[in-house]
C-alpha cells in the first residue's frame, strides 16, 4: 500500500495528459445488458483512477482505468452485487479507490462535519444575537451601586 | 538587456515594498505625518515597477527570446501571438509575477482612491499590503525567478502545455488572481482596523467596494474555468470538486458572507468582530488556495506547475499572514463593540443565516479537501474524499440558503414581521413548489435533485424580482415603473445577483436531473439517434493547424429531419509538447447544448463518438454571470461615489431609500 502511494506521489511529476490519447469508457467495453452497463456507470463514477489526479475511472482516459473498468464489469457479469463489487475493488486496490469516503472509524468525524459545524456555527449566531436582541441594560451589580451612591453623595 | 531590466526593477519593487512596509505603519503608529504620506507615492511605485518588469517579461515571450529560460520551457515560435502572451501566466514563475502585479495594482488604487480615509488608517493599510508584497516579491526572487537565462539558447521551445492553448483558460487565471488577491486588500483593512481598534459604518462603507470588486472577479474567474473545464476537458462535466476548484470556492464563499456582512456593518454598526474576521478568513483562504495549486500537495488534475519545496515557502507564508493577523484579532477583536441592536426577525438575522450557511458550507469544502492528507498522516489510512461526499455535504447549505434567500433579503431591518413579509412571497412559493412537482413528476430517474433545486431555483429567482418590485413602493403601475428606473444601483445590483443564483441553481439541478450520454462505434455516413437528435459521422479528415495536427470529425446533427447543425470534434496532437487533447464541438443552444466528442478509430471500422445532451448548459453560466454583472451594477451605485468624495465619513443622511 506504502509502495503504491509512492507511485502514485511520482505520478504526480507527470502530467495526466500523458495518458494515451484513448478516451474514457470505450464503446467495446460496453455491456450488451444496458441494466447492468447503467449499474456499471454508476459504480465506475465512484471508484478512482489510482494513476490518475483525482478522476474517475469513468472518466479517465489512462489504461489503468480502462483495466478497472473491465473487471468491474467482469464481477457485474458474474453476478456480484454493487457493494460486492466495490469490496473487491477495494481488496484489490485499497480504500483509495473509493472517492465516497467510508463512514467508518476517524472518518465519521469527516461526514459529521457538516452537522457539527453548522450547529457550532448557530450555536454562536444565536448567542450573539439573543445578547443583541435583549437591548435592556444590564442591572447594576453591587459594585457599580456602591460607586454609583457615592458619585450622587458629591 | 530588457529582460534583465525588468528582474532588476523586480528587486527595486522588493526593496520599495520593505520600506514601504515599515515606514507608514511606524508614521501611523507614532503621528508622524510625513512618514505617513510616504506611502502612497510608494505604492505607487512598487506598481510601475513590478508592471514594467511583467512587461519585460512578457516582451521575451512575445519576441520568443529563447535565451530565458522560462520562455524556452512555455513557448514555441510557432504558436499564435494570443497564447504566447498567455505563456506568460500559464507557468509557476509567471504566474507568481502575476500574482505580485495584481497585489501591486491593488495597493496603489488604496494610494489612489482612498484619500478620503483617514490619514492613520490608510497609512496602515498601504503598509499591511505592502508587507504581503513583499513576501511574495522575496519568494518570486529567491525560489521562482522568472528572468534566469539559459546559457546555451535552443532554436526552438517546448511549447506550452496544449490544454492551456485555449481562449478560456487565456483569461481564467488573471480573473481568478484579480480575484485572490483583491481579497488581500479587504484583509489589510481588517488588519489595519485591529490595529487602530476601531471599526465604524465608514469602514464598512469603505472595504465594500474593494471586497466587492474581488468577489466579481473572483465569480468570472471561476465561471471561466467551470466554462473551461466543460468544453475542454471533453466529459461534458462543469465541476469536477477537485482540490485546485475547492481551492477557489472556499475563498468566493467567504467573500460572498464578506460582502454581506459588511452591508451589516455600514448600514447597522453591528456584526464588526465577525466581518473583520470573515475579510482575514477570506484572504487567509486565498493564499491557502495559492499554497494548495502550486506546491502540488494535493492529487490534482491541475497541478501543471507543482513543486513541494517552493510549497514549503508558502506554506511559511500563509502561516505567517494568518497566525500574525488572527493573533491580532484576538487581541483586539473583543474591543470592537457593536452598536445597533435587532431583534431575532430582522434583515440582520437574515445576513447572520447567510453568513453562517455560506462560512460552514466553505468550511467543510475546506474540511473534506484536506481530509486525504489528515487521514494519511493522523490515522494512516490512504483515501480519497470524491465527489459523492462533496454532493452530499456541501448541497444542503446550498439548498438552505435558497430556502432562506427571498425571505431574508426582503426583511426589514432592525425588526421585521415574518407574516407581513411572506405576505407577498407566498404565491411564489406555490409556483416554485408547483414547478418542483412538474420536474419530480417529469423526470425518469429517481434522484430528489431535479425537483428540489427546479422548486428552490425558481423561488429565489421570482424572489429577486419580487424584492425588485416591492422597492417601488405603492402607487400606479406607471408610477412604479418610472421609480423602478430611480431605484439605486445597489437594489439593481442585489435583485441581478440573486436572479443569477436563482438561475445557477435550476441550471444545474435540470442539467443534472436530464443530462443524457451516449457512446458508441460510429460507422461514416450511418446515422445514430440520441434523444430527439440523430447525429450523422460523415467524414475524418486529417487538418493541420498552426502547431498542431488534428484528426477532424464531421457530424451532422438533425432533428426530426431538419438540419440543426455541423459539428467538428477533434483530436489534436501538440508535436513540440507531445501531447494529445480532444477538442469537443459543441452546439450551443438556448434550451440545450449537443456536444461531441470524437475517439479513437476502431479495428472493425468506424469511430468511437461519444455524444452529450446537457439541458439548460448555458443557464448555467449566464446565472454566474448575472451574479458578477450584479455585483458590477452594485459597485457602481452612487453612494460608494458620494461617500468617496466626502473627506469625513459620510453624514448618516446619505440618500437611502426608506429601510
Amino acid at each position: 500500500m506504502r509502495a503504491l502511494f509512492l507511485i502514485l506521489i511520482l505520478g504526480l511529476a507527470m502530467p495526466v495528459i500523458t495518458a494515451p490519447p484513448a478516451q474514457a469508457v470505450q464503446p467495446d467495453e460496453i455491456l450488451d445488458d444496458p441494466a447492468l452497463e447503467a449499474r456499471a456507470r454508476a459504480l465506475s463514477a465512484n471508484l478512482r483512477c489510482v494513476v490518475c489526479r483525482n478522476e474517475s475511472i469513468d472518466e479517465s482516459n489512462a489504461d489503468l482505468a480502462r483495466d478497472m473498468r473491465l473487471v468491474v464489469r467482469e464481477r457485474l457479469v458474474e453476478g456480484y452485487s454493487d457493494a460486492q463489487v466495490m469490496q473487491f475493488m477495494v481488496d484489490r486496490y485499497g480504500e483509495f479507490v473509493l472517492l465516497e469516503p467510508r463512514r467508518d472509524g476517524w472518518n465519521i468525524l469527516l461526514w459529521a462535519s457538516g452537522p457539527i459545524l453548522l450547529l457550532l456555527g448557530l450555536g454562536i449566531a444565536v448567542t450573539a444575537i439573543r445578547r443583541r436582541g435583549n437591548d435592556a441594560p444590564e442591572p447594576l451589580s453591587e459594585a457599580e451601586r456602591a460607586r454609583l451612591k457615592e458619585i450622587l453623595r458629591e | 538587456m530588457l529582460v534583465e531590466l525588468g528582474h532588476f526593477a523586480l528587486i527595486l519593487a522588493f526593496a520599495v515594498a520593505l520600506v514601504q512596509t515599515v515606514v507608514p505603519l511606524v508614521g501611523a503608529h507614532k503621528g508622524w505625518g510625513d512618514w505617513m504620506a510616504a506611502a502612497n507615492p510608494m505604492a505607487s511605485a512598487q506598481f510601475a515597477l513590478v508592471a514594467f518588469s511583467f512587461a519585460a517579461l512578457t516582451w521575451a515571450f512575445v519576441t520568443s527570446d529563447f535565451s530565458v529560460q522560462l520562455v524556452v520551457n512555455n513557448s514555441h515560435t510557432a504558436k499564435p501571438m494570443i497564447y504566447k502572451i498567455s505563456g506568460v501566466w500559464g507557468n509557476h514563475e509567471g504566474s507568481l509575477l502575476l500574482w505580485v502585479l495584481v497585489l501591486t495594482l491593488f495597493g496603489a488604487s488604496a494610494a489612489w482612491f482612498g484619500s478620503n480615509l483617514p490619514a492613520t488608517l490608510q497609512a496602515r493599510v498601504l503598509g499591511v499590503q505592502s508587507s504581503i508584497a513583499a513576501a511574495f516579491m522575496a519568494f518570486t526572487i529567491f525560489t521562482s525567478n522568472p528572468f534566469w537565462r539559459t546559457a546555451s539558447p535552443p532554436f526552438d521551445g517546448r511549447d506550452l502545455n496544449p490544454l492551456l492553448q485555449d481562449p478560456g483558460l487565456a483569461f481564467h487565471p488573471p480573473f481568478l488572481y484579480l480575484g485572490y488577491v483583491g481579497l488581500s486588500l479587504a484583509f489589510s483593512f481588517a488588519v489595519a482596523a485591529l490595529i487602530e481598534g476601531r471599526v465604524d459604518a465608514a469602514w464598512g462603507r469603505w472595504v465594500r467596494p474593494w471586497a466587492l470588486a474581488a468577489w466579481v472577479f473572483l465569480t468570472i474567474g471561476i465561471a471561466l474555468g467551470s466554462y473551461w473545464a466543460y468544453y475542454e476537458l471533453g466529459w461534458g462535466g462543469f465541476w469536477f470538486w477537485d482540490p485546485v476548484e475547492n481551492a477557489s470556492l472556499i475563498p468566493w464563499l467567504f467573500a460572498t458572507a464578506l460582502l454581506h456582512s459588511a452591508i451589516v456593518v455600514e448600514k447597522r454598526e453591528t456584526l464588526k468582530a465577525w466581518t473583520v474576521l470573515l475579510a482575514i478568513l477570506g484572504f487567509g483562504f486565498s493564499l491557502l488556495g495559492t499554497f494548495i495549486v502550486r506546491s502540488g500537495l494535493l492529487t490534482s488534475v491541475h497541478a501543471f506547475a507543482a513543486d513541494p519545496d517552493r510549497g514549503l515557502w508558502l506554506l511559511v507564508i500563509f502561516a505567517g499572514f494568518m497566525a500574525g493577523a488572527l493573533i491580532l484579532f484576538a487581541l483586539r477583536g473583543a474591543a470592537l463593540e457593536a452598536k445597533g441592536l435587532f431583534a431575532t426577525v430582522s434583515r440582520e438575522t437574515g445576513l447572520v443565516l447567510n453568513n453562517v450557511l455560506l462560512a460552514v458550507s466553505a468550511l467543510v469544502v475546506f474540511v473534506g479537501t484536506m481530509w486525504p492528507l489528515m487521514a494519511e498522516m493522523a490515522f494512516d489510512r490512504v483515501l480519497s474524499v470524491g465527489p459523492p461526499f462533496f454532493n452530499m455535504a456541501f448541497t444542503p447549505f446550498m439548498v438552505a440558503l435558497a430556502v432562506v434567500l427571498p425571505v431574508g433579503a426582503m426583511l426589514p431591518w432592525k425588526r421585521g414581521n415574518i407574516i407581513r413579509t411572506l405576505r407577498g412571497l407566498w404565491g411564489f412559493a406555490v409556483l416554485a413548489v408547483v414547478m418542483g412537482a412538474l420536474v419530480w413528476v417529469i423526470q425518469t430517474e429517481g434522484t430528489m435533485l431535479a425537483p428540489v433545486g427546479a422548486a428552490l431555483g425558481v423561488w429565489v429567482a421570482l424572489g429577486a424580482l419580487v424584492d425588485l418590485a416591492s422597492r417601488t413602493g405603492r402607487g400606479s403601475p406607471a408610477e412604479r415603473l418610472r421609480r423602478l428606473t430611480r431605484l439605486p444601483g445597489a437594489d439593481w445590483g442585489k435583485a441581478t445577483a440573486h436572479l443569477g443564483f436563482g438561475i445557477t441553481v435550476l441550471a444545474i439541478a435540470v442539467k443534472v436531473g436530464w443530462q443524457t450520454d451516449d457512446i458508441r462505434v460510429a460507422h461514416l455516413g450511418q446515422g445514430f439517434d440520441h434523444g430527439a437528435y440523430t447525429l450523422t459521422l460523415e467524414d475524418v479528415q486529417r487538418v493541420e493547424g498552426p502547431n498542431f495536427i488534428s484528426t477532424m470529425g464531421f457530424v451532422t446533427v438533425t432533428r426530426d429531419g431538419r438540419h440543426v447543425a455541423e459539428l467538428r470534434p477533434e483530436r489534436r496532437i501538440y508535436p513540440a509538447a507531445g501531447m494529445p487533447t480532444t477538442e469537443a464541438a459543441i452546439d450551443y443552444g438556448f434550451w440545450r447544448d449537443v456536444y461531441v466528442t470524437l475517439g479513437d478509430p476502431q479495428e472493425g471500422g468506424g469511430w468511437a463518438v461519444r455524444s452529450y445532451i446537457r439541458p439548460l448548459a448555458n443557464w448555467m453560466w449566464t446565472g454566474a454571470l448575472l451574479m458578477a454583472l450584479g455585483g458590477l451594477i452594485s459597485l457602481f451605485d452612487r453612494r460608494f461615489r458620494v461617500a468617496a468624495g466626502a473627506r469625513q465619513p459620510a453624514p448618516r443622511s446619505t440618500p437611502t431609500p426608506a429601510e
